[in-house]
């Protein structure tokens, strides 16, 4: 292994400043990573174990049961029912987001099985605005949930948002009641619901629905919390403490279950709603 | 502490109280002139409030001198009683909240609490809740829901503590179980903005059947300055933000965030307390008469309605 990271990053030394494209450094052991490799181990670098952020469909590539996946969000565009402009307007960076990314808002997903249990799958793109949640987001949630409940499928989210989206407001905090209520359905129905805490999930996202699960699992070193680290760090003027609000710390004060590293995510995920949701099981066990 | 926009009514109030010591001591009629200037002030307080900017709206909203919960606890109920801690780890003097009477029924009460003085708001932490006071108002939502009590809740923050200590004690955690205790309550629950209603750490106690607000009230997803100093990275662009995210009273009853206006006396809730407090005691007993002929399930069906319907979205 060793011998192999020095003849990366002496590799990397020659090329990389030609196609640096195709090399990534990782931000934690600053390891040069061709990206190609990166990309076949989910996205986590192989010299340390740093989770990336990884995009919403190889995501769901890598919970669904293969061939089980049909998309269902996506109908739902966005609106800017305040007119909102800051240094530039809203419905300027709503289109930018949306061709850089194909798709109308910051959540993807739809049903599939997970471990041969019917599940809703849904997915954060922090890709599309921090995967901010807007009305959009906060409908396909609410959405979700309804759909899930209705067809008795297992819910899983996986987080990742920098909160609120600020350039719709009000709207946008009240999605926080609208999504913690439609979870109601589920309870209703005795389904479960699990909650995928990724790099970042912080704000009214974490202060909703993303809290709320049976069970909550989060990928290592996330940054998860309320208030971002700067706002903090602004308010007390003190330097916080080592491994503040990542998730190896909030497992440790007691607010997750598990923290589980991306290569495992998918059994585990399995595992548990399997034992939640027995009767969800096919008895063939497909 | 008088804003800016407030001066020349307050110094014209000045005249008239000068005019009318005047007139008591030397037994001058000078009622005429009196009434002419009181006709002015009046319409002077029309004008002015009439066209403030939203920013000055914040700085009303922030105002020493507005009702707290603990006023409108002594003031709009009868018989008080404060609770105290939430059972696990501390009492959060930012929270108050405690058994009253209204009108011949008996409530529960739950509200953020602002302090009146600099040391008063160092003890109450500016209004801003740690994870304990979350849990208390969970208490108190319980309470309310075990006796069959409304529930009134008093929203007055600048959003819940951004703290090392609230972070480790699961500030984000609490929040979201806070608004999910207040959405299944089978009681009839009322919220208002009374000055502040500062994001997460506001819905937290905001997740009314009826959502009422001050008419010097703002609500929203952030604070204007931290607003600014994000997308326009600037702290100092508070006044544009504040105009871009449509948080006062009348944008929010336009958007349908709010279902009611308090309105607040001339010159605002600050400098008249005793008249706001009427009329939002006005406002509370008409909203509680609609709202106590309604069943348990209705309530809570009624508050999922409310909340499902928020936001606007586009389907293709």
């Amino acid at each position: 292994m060793a011998l192999d990271r020095l003849f990366r990053r002496r590799r990397t030394r020659g090329g990389g400043r030609d196609v640096p494209e195709l090399w990534l450094k990782c931000p934690s052991c600053e390891a040069q990573i061709y990206k190609k490799d990166l990309e076949a181990s989910l996205m986590v670098c192989p010299e340390c174990g740093h989770h990336f952020r990884l995009d919403v469909e190889a995501r769901v590539r890598l919970l669904a049961d293969e061939g089980s996946f049909t998309v269902t969000t996506g109908s739902v565009h966005p609106e800017d029912p305040l007119e909102f402009t800051d240094i530039e307007s809203y419905a300027e960076r709503l289109a930018r987001y949306q061709q850089q990314t194909g798709r109308p808002d910051a959540i993807y997903g739809g049903t599939c099985t997970v471990g041969g249990v019917p599940t809703l799958l849904l997915a954060m793109d922090y890709a599309f605005a921090g995967g901010s949640m807007g009305s959009v987001v906060g409908e396909e949630i609410a959405r979700g949930a309804e759909r899930a409940a209705a067809e008795g499928r297992a819910f899983v989210i996986v987080a990742a948002s920098g909160g609120a989206r600020m350039q719709e407001a009000a709207l946008s905090l009240m999605q926080m009641a609208k999504t913690t209520m439609a979870l109601d359905r589920l309870w209703a129905e005795r389904l479960p619901y699990v909650s995928i805490l990724t790099d970042p999930t912080t704000g009214g996202v974490t202060a909703s629905f993303a809290a709320l699960a049976d069970v909550i699992f989060a990928e290592p070193g996330a940054l998860i919390g309320f208030a971002g680290p700067r706002v903090i760090k602004q308010t007390i003027r003190q330097d916080l403490p080592e491994g503040f609000q990542r998730s190896e710390f909030l497992l440790q004060h007691g607010m997750l279950d598990r923290v589980v590293p991306r290569a495992e995510l998918k059994a585990e995920l399995a595992r548990v709603l399997g034992l939640l949701h027995p009767e969800g099981v096919p008895p063939d066990g497909a | 502490m008088a804003l800016e926009f407030e001066q020349p009514i307050i110094e014209l109030e000045a005249r008239i109280r000068e005019l009318r010591e005047y007139a008591d001591a030397g037994g001058v009629d000078l009622s005429d002139e009196i009434g002419l200037l009181e006709r002015k002030l009046e319409q002077l307080q029309r004008e002015t409030f009439g066209r403030l900017s939203r920013w000055q709206r914040v700085q009303l909203a922030r105002a020493p001198g507005r009702p707290t919960t603990l006023d409108i606890a002594q003031h709009v109920f009868e018989d008080f009683i404060e609770l105290h801690g939430d059972r696990a780890f501390a009492d959060d003097p930012a929270v108050v909240a405690g058994l009253a009477r209204f009108r011949g029924r008996s409530v529960v009460i739950v509200g953020h609490q602002k302090g009146k003085t600099t040391k008063e708001n160092i003890h109450r932490n500016f209004g801003m809740p740690h994870p304990e006071g979350y849990r208390k108002a969970m208490r108190m939502m319980d309470l309310a829901d075990r006796f069959g009590f409304p529930l009134i809740s008093l929203i007055d923050t600048p959003g819940a503590y951004p703290g090392v200590s609230a972070e480790e004690r699961g500030q984000a955690w609490v929040i979201a179980q806070s608004i999910q205790r207040m959405g299944r309550l089978g009681v009839p629950a009322i919220a208002v903005i009374l000055g502040e209603g500062g994001s997460g750490g506001a819905l937290a106690i905001g997740v009314g059947n009826r959502v009422l607000i001050m008419e010097n009230a703002w609500y929203s997803v952030i604070s204007p300055e931290s607003c600014a100093a994000i997308l326009w990275r600037d702290a100092a662009q508070a006044e544009q933000a504040a105009e871009a995210l449509k948080l006062t009273a009348r944008d929010l009853r336009e958007l349908g965030v709010v279902d009611r206006v308090v309105p607040e006396p001339g010159g605002g809730a600050h400098r008249h307390p005793e008249r706001a407090m009427e009329e939002l005691a006005r406002a509370l007993a008409e909203e509680l008469a609609e709202l106590e002929p309604l069943s348990p399930e209705e309530l809570r069906k009624d508050r999922y309605r409310r909340f499902r319907g928020m936001g606007a979205v586009r389907v293709e």
